[in-house]
């Protein structure tokens, strides 16, 4: 497998570190239940097909980067910076984007 | 099929005509009173156990391939009980006293090999570590001998006493831990279930859970629909797309982990060994191939194969601790699907829909677990409670934090 770093080009796996599932937003620790706070910490969709996900590029430009993939395939569909898409989700408005 | 030397001779006399099946490859029924859904070890087992313990033997197993062709069939064979946590200790041993029973209670040769597991520290602090296991293990009544150099050196001469970075200073050795053939356990596990009456039904994919009121009533599969007063989950790798389907997401993530095997040579190592810097762990089969692993690829996957960075982790592994392994050649090498949960503990549990039941989130250590697993997955089954030395295994443990975390790494599932 090989992820396309938009910074560094296409790269070996082995160079990068997997973080998780990038669906999930963290909820405001201070104002939300603990049940909301564990679904978020421990449950995962954890689907069998197109997943977004984070990788820490720390063998090149240690830059995170958010990752589409199939997980059935490893095909990866599309690779942007963590900071664009969260600045994305930021402008869009929305809360269920990525924590990035 | 009563298996003893004269049928063995008998058959060979007769050009082997005779074998049958060792179990009935059942068509689905309309009806039982515990559908099983996985026709892995784990899943036989508790069939097997159900029918034995419990007298309920209108069970069916239902398998979306083949008996055995999951991770019973790609794991490294290896059979321990060197825990630390309380919560551990008394199921893994359990497990352990049931492999030692199992060949004779069903009566099929798993090849069970009490060989040793030995672990290796490298360092002052890892010893420290170890002799803490150890003697835990032992107030428990677990055997453990904490093993100085010279004792190693007495076991495996052969690996690298003074590599500058790692020098290998003891281990703690587990005797009556070792490697049971896994193929003879999925088999030996079947016949003895289906001997006593249960359905082992293959490929048969479970496409829906049907539920009323908050209780299942049945399973859609690819053969239909068949109704279940009891659905039992056990199909580790995908027990998240099974949650799916009553709408339960789940504290697991799924994870690919390789496997490798080398060619056959002679007899070489006649213990499991694992490296305490790295992770890398080796016995040596039957028929002569070295059979090691490491760590999980690392990434959300259902793919059944990894990647090469992984490979090389791997070998560097070995290599570091054991140098003559480069001269081997590399035979195959395969990949499984785990459950990686997120304290690297398991899941025998009700769930919160009446007559689903839960056995889930093994890691890569469900295979030591399988008589285990089956037996106290079998009791909560049959009595809607959980089995004393599986109690700790609760669904909700990560909202109520009684997480057991043997390695300490928290919710990040793939560093358990």
């Amino acid at each position: 497998m090989r992820i396309r770093c938009p910074y560094c080009g296409e790269r070996d796996n082995g160079e990068f570190t997997y973080l998780g599932d990038a669906g999930g937003a963290r909820p405001d620790g201070m104002g939300t239940d603990a049940a909301a706070m564990h679904d978020y910490v421990y449950l995962r969709d954890n689907r069998a097909g197109v997943h977004r996900e984070l990788w820490y590029h720390g063998a090149g430009c240690r830059s995170w980067l958010v990752v589409t993939r199939d997980t059935r395939t490893h095909e990866i569909s599309d690779v942007t910076s963590a900071r664009e898409a969260g600045l994305a989700r930021r402008n869009s408005g929305t809360t269920s984007g990525e924590a990035a | 099929m009563h298996y003893s030397v004269f049928s063995v001779l008998a058959q060979a006399l007769r050009g082997q005509r005779d074998w049958k099946p060792q179990w009935r490859d059942a068509a689905p029924k309309p009806e039982y009173d515990v559908v099983i859904v996985g026709g892995g070890g784990h899943g036989l087992a508790t069939a097997y156990y159900l029918a034995k313990e419990h007298g309920i033997t209108n069970v069916a197993v239902v398998e979306k391939n083949h008996v055995g062709s999951g991770n019973v069939g790609r794991n490294t064979t290896i059979v321990r009980s060197n825990y630390l946590l309380p919560g551990n200790i008394p199921f893994y041993e359990h497990s352990m006293k049931l492999w030692e029973g199992l060949e004779q209670d069903i009566n099929y040769n798993a090849m069970v090999s009490q060989r040793g597991v030995l672990n290796l520290f490298h360092s002052d602090a890892q010893r420290d570590s170890y002799a803490r296991r150890g003697n835990a293990m032992r107030m428990a009544g677990i055997d453990a001998e904490l093993l100085d150099r010279e004792g190693v050196r007495g076991m495996v001469p052969f690996i690298d006493f003074d590599n500058a970075r790692f020098p290998v200073k003891g281990g703690l050795l587990q005797r009556r831990g070792g490697t049971v053939r896994h193929d003879a356990v999925a088999w030996g596990y079947a016949r003895a279930a289906s001997d006593r009456g249960v359905d082992i039904i293959q490929n048969c994919a479970v496409t829906g859970i049907r539920r009323e009121n908050g209780r299942v009533t049945g399973v859609e599969t690819s053969r239909g629909f068949i109704k279940a007063k009891k659905v039992a989950l056990s199909v580790a790798g995908s027990s998240s797309l099974l949650a799916a389907m009553v709408d339960m997401r789940l504290p697991i993530e799924s994870h690919v982990l390789q496997a490798f095997v080398s060619e056959g040579i002679k007899p070489l190592i006649d213990c499991v060994m694992t490296f305490g810097a790295g992770h890398f762990y080796v016995s040596q089969s039957d028929k002569g191939g070295l059979v090691f692993g490491g760590d999980i690829d690392g990434y959300n996957s259902y793919a059944q194969r990894g990647n090469l960075a992984t490979i090389e982790d791997v070998m560097e592994g070995g290599m570091a601790l054991w140098p003559g392994l480069g001269r081997l050649r590399l035979l195959r090498h395969w990949g499984g699907i785990m459950d990686m949960s997120m304290d690297g503990s398991p899941i025998i549990d009700r769930t919160d829909i009446g007559g689903l039941y839960l056995n889930a989130g093994w890691c890569y250590g469900g295979f030591k677990a399988t008589p285990a697993a089956g037996f106290c997955f079998a009791h909560t089954i049959a009595r809607d409670e959980a089995h004393p030395h599986s109690a700790a295994y609760r669904l909700d443990r990560f909202a109520t934090g009684h997480v057991i975390d043997e390695k300490g790494m928290g919710a990040q599932p793939n560093l358990h």
